[in-house]
């Protein structure tokens, strides 16, 4: 997409802007460090569950040029499985995190596989349809509860040393799981693979021409965003003690897309600014019902119109270096 | 009476014909979609949105000014027409030049305004719309019980879009839709305006989702969020059918409309998903969709 492609081409040196990453780093990660102490921390959780999700969406649509409309259904199945692992098999909270997002990440090959075969608009229109098979699915599947969801699931302790009903070791548990992914999706970005997916985004044909094998690039890249927003949901489930059928539906899908497109598609901080800003707003607007749907029309459109770069993008245009 | 592989008559035509209904609305919102993205290059995500406004007008009409049925048929589809020209004219276009994201994306803001302003006013319950006097009650076939109403709907749409399939493919206006479709520039060139040519196809396209809006609304209820389910189904329609073909579009609206419809005879549980399931066999088989030309 062209904000991104801009915001890629601002970089010049890729040396001299590890430096400025690494200060933006550090900041956010101080930022999350002291939060805690002056901020609510379940909001923060939810801040950190989504800036995952939203850094693993970001992955896709950022470095590949895939738009998945349809990454609710990673982020609700996972948080469906890890309820059941926990509640019904009685697995600790460690064993419950992975297997949910093996599922998640299985469920993402098997939308990969069907999905990579089209492009652009039509990739976005397919995930769409398929997650809202996986939603018809969590309706009627028995252990998801139906409309009830999956309630009261226990924290438990993790690696049995944890107690995770506690706020703060809770707390740095899920900004743990939060900077796990977040690295993950930087050294991939960074990596050699990463730069064929870049390549990729730039000009599919030419990267084929080269000899790469594309569609194998986009699965592998598609299934760990898939896994990483399993991740996210599965410790979502673990922090709300609940799983629900608002995690699946093509709203929440829409949600990560209007985080990104906030913060900046294509950036690597971006996601968890725009997480901040629109979780922000609907705890502001909680009690205004259907007018935060309202709102997040009203700057979806204003995004795309006026603002395509997102808030990061703009910051990094300033300072001239990616962010 | 007789059997058929154990189903009733009754429940097996009944649910034919709701097929047919779904099916003809599919068929509409496809087409729509297929017109639009041909000229515009963008998926209109706000068509599920722009069709509950349909009906929410003739609803408006009827409650508000007593205008009735056949006359909503007509004022509905031009006001919502007349919308989505201003939001071609205000917004849409300054996307041409970008990726064709965008366009999903800008439209898809637009469906959560509209769908979260009606939701704001009349809550998520839908408001009755009662079918016309002129085309209530129903034909006894012998094997089923056909009620005028739904006759009307599944005719009036197959002539619609049979007449815009004419249209496009038959006559003048047409031609030219079809060669600004594959080369604005040259079409420009020549002098025709494909500016306000792509204005009023988004217009057409929208009314026609506004049409489907009207004939709904006696069947379903007239509720904000008639059209969020069933654009995603239409998206899949779309992606079934490939974009390509206009007769195509309407094809395999009507037909997966039946599908769906046996299914729900046959495997009810498998109902709602069954079309999800169809895209996902022919991805795997013809990727482009049925009628769809190959990138």
């Amino acid at each position: 997409m062209a904000g991104v492609k801009e915001a890629a081409a601002t970089g010049g040196a890729q040396a001299a802007s590890l430096d400025h990453q690494l200060v933006a780093f550090g900041v956010m990660v101080a930022f999350f460090l002291i939060a805690p102490f002056f901020m609510y921390p379940v909001f923060l959780m939810k801040v950190l569950c989504f800036a995952l999700f939203a850094c693993a969406f970001n992955l896709l649509v950022g470095y590949v040029g895939l738009l998945s409309f349809g990454h609710a259904a990673f982020m609700g199945m996972a948080g469906y499985v890890c309820g059941h692992a926990v509640k019904v098999w009685g697995f600790p909270p460690e064993l419950s995190l992975l297997v949910a997002t093996a599922a998640a990440a299985l469920l993402g090959l098997l939308f990969g596989v069907l999905a990579i075969r089209r492009q652009g608009i039509y990739f976005a229109m397919i995930t769409l349809a398929l997650a809202q098979m996986v939603y018809f699915f969590c309706l009627q599947a028995k252990f998801t509860g139906g409309e009830d969801g999956i309630q009261a699931i226990p924290r438990g302790r993790l690696l049995a040393l944890v107690d995770l009903n506690q706020m703060l070791p809770i707390y740095f548990v899920v900004l743990a799981i939060f900077l796990f992914g977040f690295l993950l999706i930087y050294r991939t970005i960074h990596s050699p693979f990463g730069q064929v997916l870049k390549a990729i985004r730039e000009n599919e044909p030419r990267a084929i021409s080269l000899g790469y094998r594309v569609d194998q690039y986009k699965l592998i890249a598609f299934v760990l965003s898939a896994a990483l927003s399993g991740l996210a949901g599965a410790t979502k489930a673990i922090v709300f003690q609940l799983a629900a059928l608002t995690d699946v539906h093509w709203s929440m899908s829409g949600e990560v897309v209007l985080m990104t497109l906030v913060g900046g598609l294509g950036t690597v901080f971006g996601p968890v600014v725009g997480a901040f800003i629109i979780i922000a707003m609907e705890n502001y607007l909680a009690e205004l019902g259907s007018w935060v749907l309202v709102t997040q029309g009203v700057v979806f459109v204003a995004c795309v119109l006026a603002f395509r770069r997102g808030i990061v993008g703009e910051l990094a245009r300033l300072v001239k270096k990616p962010l | 009476m007789f059997q058929l592989l154990g189903i009733a008559p009754q429940a097996l035509f009944g649910q034919l014909l709701i097929g047919l209904i779904n099916g003809s609305f599919y068929a509409l919102l496809s087409l729509g979609l297929a017109v639009i993205f041909g000229l515009l290059n963008i998926i209109n995500f706000s068509h599920g949105a722009l069709y509950m406004m349909g009906a929410f007008c003739a609803w408006f009409l009827l409650t508000m000014l007593g205008v009735g049925y056949w006359w909503a048929l007509l004022l509905s589809p031009i006001a919502i027409a007349a919308v989505g020209m201003v939001i071609e004219r205000s917004m849409l276009r300054w996307l041409y030049r970008l990726d064709p994201l965008y366009g999903l994306l800008l439209t898809f803001g637009l469906a959560l305004v509209i769908q979260g302003l009606f939701q704001n006013a009349y809550g998520s319950s839908g408001q009755p719309y009662e079918i016309p006097a002129s085309l209530t009650g129903g034909y006894n076939l012998g094997f089923m019980f056909l009620p005028v109403y739904r006759a009307w709907v599944v005719l009036a749409s197959a002539v619609l879009c049979l007449g815009t399939w004419l249209i496009i493919e038959r006559t003048k206006l047409g031609s030219y839709l079809r060669a600004a479709t594959e080369n604005p520039a040259l079409v420009q060139a020549f002098g025709i305006n494909v500016p306000r040519m792509i204005t009023l196809t988004y217009g057409f396209g929208v009314g026609l989702a506004a049409l489907a809006g009207v004939m709904a609304a006696p069947i379903y209820q007239v509720s904000p969020l008639m059209g969020a389910d069933l654009i995603i189904v239409v998206f899949a329609v779309v992606v079934i059918g490939g974009m390509g073909s206009i007769m195509g579009s309407i094809l395999t609206g009507f037909g997966l409309g039946v599908i769906e419809g046996l299914t729900k005879v046959f495997y009810p549980e498998a109902s709602n998903t069954v079309i999800f399931v169809i895209m996902a066999i022919v991805l795997l088989i013809k990727p482009a969709g049925l009628f769809g030309r190959a990138a």
